[in-house]
């Protein structure tokens, strides 16, 4: 046994070496005998029927296998669905209704690619067009109440009287643009079956999860259905759900009993699959003259599909970070004709917290305070809403390094003071956070006669350094050196555990691992024997203590404005983090300064555009909906505060949305301290700032 | 069987030549993915707008999505298969590695490409957006951050690798020129 701790090392990941070589093999790349591909069609308009699809006309093009549509498709179970419940995004092909605009019509099916392709472009489809209804506005007749299966409502104290009381209000509106996770892998899917039973691989977030949900479905036995996803191109939410390409691709295995591969080109993935919703988000604070919060509102409107229940949880921040008398919050719901929206990266508290940090940011300048001294003014001592203590809360001290490294003591907190040449320069900063937790994962270790470990549980690395951390996890649990623990992972047939999303994937596998260990290690062992020990974690999560658990972070930011172009350029973005033990260092980093990138895409760049007259979102590619590239990102700082969850194995929390939270606000924030004008829409074009 | 629509071409690939009948329509990309079986480089938009498909063709960058496989036909093409020499990877795949230039790795294939490829044309004094002096005679611009990024954003990482990319590229670069 060896002592050394592998937690906490920084070390380059496990897969780097395939993956600067191009040997690591992602969903589209795995060869395949006698394998057909599918290329999709899709709706052009928004809502209306299909009047026709003219099969005949393609069935003769060379290569064509043949077309699925709502005619001939497997029949689907109604019943399968996500987290919110039944699905009607999974219902592909079942009927002639289209419900927006990118909707899957048909699959065609063909020898090589660019057959599938040629017939594809092809095939003749008509629609019986009906009105549509894409404009999105928190007023809209059909607002209700967004499902309250978690950020519900709350109102604590008397709101309305604590803003009578108050010296200062702030009354104001922010508004998000539909978002897309864009994940440099389109989505991919490769299915065919081996007797009864259905394989795939396919690019997603979590085998298991998918796996159950597919084999729903298709009303298949669990036990009939394997799904792997070995590396994976990135998710950022989009992958957390059965795709459309692998409801399709399992479609055309199903029919033409052969392997089929579905790749959905990079329009299709921002047609077909998860978006964050547009969101429109009335605030107002209430404070003293001193600057103590009297009262929060912030109760946002956020668009959805009639096909799927989903909730944008804007207020999740809102609910935790800032002590007041009177809280009240409240999620709308307006249903449109649109794909489905579902959870991208920081879903709700992204653009709850640009809303969020954006009014503190007013608050500060209203009172004339320091924006930094105004949330350490108004740091709770227990959940704000929820009146149970903190598990363990470093927002302070992410506020606090954080403005000392930035240089944050010698801002003139006046807007528009500071210029060089022809810009203007502005700095900002923002607080943040997002819960962490675990679900539920079953691990098992086996201790191998060879003197090695092998782990196994269904987690997925998306680029997350799951791999390399659960390794290091594994060894620190057992007491070993990495180098004798070996890990399999990305295969639904490990067992149950949680996928790869909410910032839970780490903790909760890891949990599993670690309990797996300890179990191990209590055996007695003959060292002639193999032994294995498989753990659920379900019991031990139940036990956890009800508490605000939460990850922080402070992220401080300088930008110049070229006010005859319109231009922001960020030009210094330093986010201090509270994330629990940092498992990893070097890949920890990279994950929330990755996150960071994401939150400055979405406040200078990112907007899906719907066209409301066709209903269609018309910037469906890289060109039209821009996320940030090199030249726009600055050398970012990143560093960790010590911090430590307890009751969580190792004191681990999750770090993947936390960066993508805040940095939004916070640049914003410096957008207004450069020129003096608001920005409370997303992203902050040239022509909202151009003077 | 070539025909109108199909025919048979040879592709030098990393040293290799490859004989292969391809549809007319088949871009360098799925040639050498469906067709040679080198999967490193990959589709982000099989349109030319993020890098992924990056490779380079005479020492030179091209995005393979938008090259015709049969317009390729005669060109010594480098893909991230053949970027390493007999089993040691090259320093800017060591410094990628070394200082995590990537996270979920799909755009690295074309990163690593382009980066390559980047380096010999500022090595050549091609200069870029960001150059301060243009004019012909003006010496070769120092290969700063600013110019990393500039000459390398044609390649888009959703993961946000950009700034560790950079390093990498500036830490490697030396070593790279010169081997
Ligand atoms: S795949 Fe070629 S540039 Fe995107
Ligand atoms: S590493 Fe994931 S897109 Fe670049």
């Amino acid at each position: 046994m060896n002592a050394v701790n592998s937690i906490g090392v920084a070390r380059p990941r496990i897969e780097g070496q395939a993956k600067v070589t191009g040997r690591a093999r992602y969903a589209a790349d795995k060869p395949m005998r006698d394998l057909a591909f599918g290329s999709v069609v899709v709706s052009t308009v928004a809502r209306g029927r299909i009047r026709d699809i003219d099969v005949a006309a393609v069935k003769g093009m060379p290569g064509v296998l043949g077309v699925i549509d709502y005619r001939n498709a497997p029949r689907l179970n109604p019943e399968a669905g996500h987290f919110f419940g039944p699905d009607g995004g999974l219902q592909l092909l079942q009927d002639d209704v289209i419900p927006f605009a990118g909707r899957a019509v048909a699959l065609v099916v063909a020898e090589t690619l660019e057959q599938a392709k040629a017939a594809a472009d092809t095939l003749p489809v008509t629609y019986d067009q009906e009105p549509h209804d894409t404009g999105f506005t928190a007023d809209h007749p059909n607002a209700r109440p967004a499902a309250p299966l978690f950020d519900g409502p709350e109102d604590i104290g008397d709101l309305e009287a604590e803003l009578a009381a108050s010296a200062v209000v702030v009354d104001e509106r922010y508004h998000t643009p539909e978002e897309h996770c864009s994940a440099m892998e389109p989505h991919s899917a490769t299915a065919w079956w081996e007797g009864e039973r259905l394989q795939a691989i396919d690019s997603n977030q979590g085998p298991f999860f998918i796996a159950t949900v597919l084999a729903t479905l298709f009303s298949l036995g669990f036990e009939q259905v394997r799904v792997r996803t070995e590396h994976v191109g990135g998710g950022f939410g989009s992958k957390g759900m059965c795709g459309p390409q692998l409801v399709l691709a399992t479609m055309g295995a199903t029919l033409f009993r052969r392997p089929v591969r579905v790749t959905l080109t990079r329009d299709q993935v921002f047609l077909m699959t998860a978006m964050r919703p547009a969101t429109e988000q009335p605030i107002r604070l209430g404070a003293d003259a001193d600057g103590r919060l009297r009262a929060i509102q912030h109760e946002p409107a956020f668009e959805l599909s009639p096909l799927a229940e989903y909730i944008e949880g804007c207020t999740e921040p809102t609910k935790t970070l800032y002590a007041a008398p009177a809280i009240r919050t409240r999620n709308t719901a307006v249903p449109l004709d649109i794909l489905p929206p579902y959870s991208m990266r920081g879903p709700g508290a992204a653009p709850g917290s640009f809303a969020l940090e954006s009014a503190m940011d007013e608050l500060a300048e209203r009172l004339g305070l320091d924006p930094l001294e105004l949330r350490l003014r108004n740091e709770p001592a227990v959940g704000p809403v929820s009146g149970l203590p903190f598990s363990s809360r470093n927002l302070v001290a992410c506020l606090r390094t954080g403005a000392e490294r930035f240089g944050w003591a010698t801002r003139d907190h006046r807007p528009r003071t500071r210029r060089e040449g022809h810009l203007l320069v502005g700095t900002g900063m923002a607080a943040t956070s997002f819960s962490v937790g675990a679900f539920p994962s079953v691990a098992s270790i086996t201790a191998e006669v060879d003197g090695t470990f092998t782990v196994i549980i269904a987690a997925t690395d998306l680029g997350t350094g799951a791999r390399t951390a659960l390794t290091a996890i594994a060894a620190d649990a057992l007491a070993i050196d990495t180098e004798r623990v070996r890990l399999r992972i990305s295969d639904s047939e490990l067992g149950p555990a949680w996928s790869a999303g909410g910032s839970r994937g780490t903790t909760s596998w890891a949990w599993a691992i670690t309990e797996a260990a300890a179990q191990l290690r209590d055996q007695p062992r003959d060292p002639s024997r193999r032994v294995t020990v498989t753990v659920d974690t379900t019991q031990l999560l139940n036990d956890l203590p009800s508490m605000e658990r939460h990850a922080y972070s402070a992220v401080f930011t300088e930008v110049t404005v070229d006010p005859a172009t319109g231009e922001v350029r960020v030009r210094r973005l330093l986010g201090m983090f509270a994330v629990g033990q940092v498992v990893n260092p070097l890949t920890a980093r990279s994950q929330v300064i990755g996150g960071m990138i994401g939150g400055l895409s979405m406040a200078l760049h990112e907007e899906g555009v719907r066209d409301q007259v066709s209903g269609r979102h018309v910037n469906a590619d890289f060109a039209g909906y821009h996320i940030a590239a090199h030249a726009d990102v600055p050398d970012i700082e990143a560093d960790f505060v010590p911090d430590y969850e307890p009751g969580i194995p190792f004191g681990i929390k999750g770090a993947g949305e936390i960066g993508n939270v805040g940095t939004a606000a916070a640049i914003a924030n410096a957008v207004w301290h450069a020129t003096g004008k608001r920005q409370r829409r997303l992203p902050i074009r040239l022509d909202r700032v151009v003077e | 069987m070539t025909d109108d629509t199909h025919g048979e071409i040879v592709l030098r690939v990393n040293d290799v030549t490859h004989r292969l009948l391809v549809d007319n329509r088949t871009t360098l990309l799925d040639a050498l993915r469906e067709g040679i079986g080198h999967t490193g480089s990959k589709k982000g938009c099989d349109r030319g707008q993020c890098g992924a498909c990056t490779v380079l063709c005479d020492g030179r960058r091209v995005v393979s999505c938008l090259t015709l496989a049969v317009a390729a036909e005669g060109a010594e093409i480098t893909t991230i298969e053949g970027l390493a020499g007999d089993g040691e990877l090259r320093p800017i795949q060591r410094e990628f590695v070394r200082l995590d230039g990537f996270q979920c790795g799909y755009c690295t294939s074309g990163q690593l490409c382009s980066a390559v490829g980047m380096l010999a044309e500022h090595a050549a004094g091609w200069p870029s957006a960001v150059t301060a002096d243009v004019s012909p005679d003006a010496p070769a611009p120092e290969l700063d951050a600013a110019e990393v990024r500039e000459r390398m954003s044609g390649n888009l990482c959703r993961c946000g690798a950009y700034p560790s990319i950079v390093r990498a590229v500036l830490s490697a670069a030396r070593e790279e020129v010169a081997g």
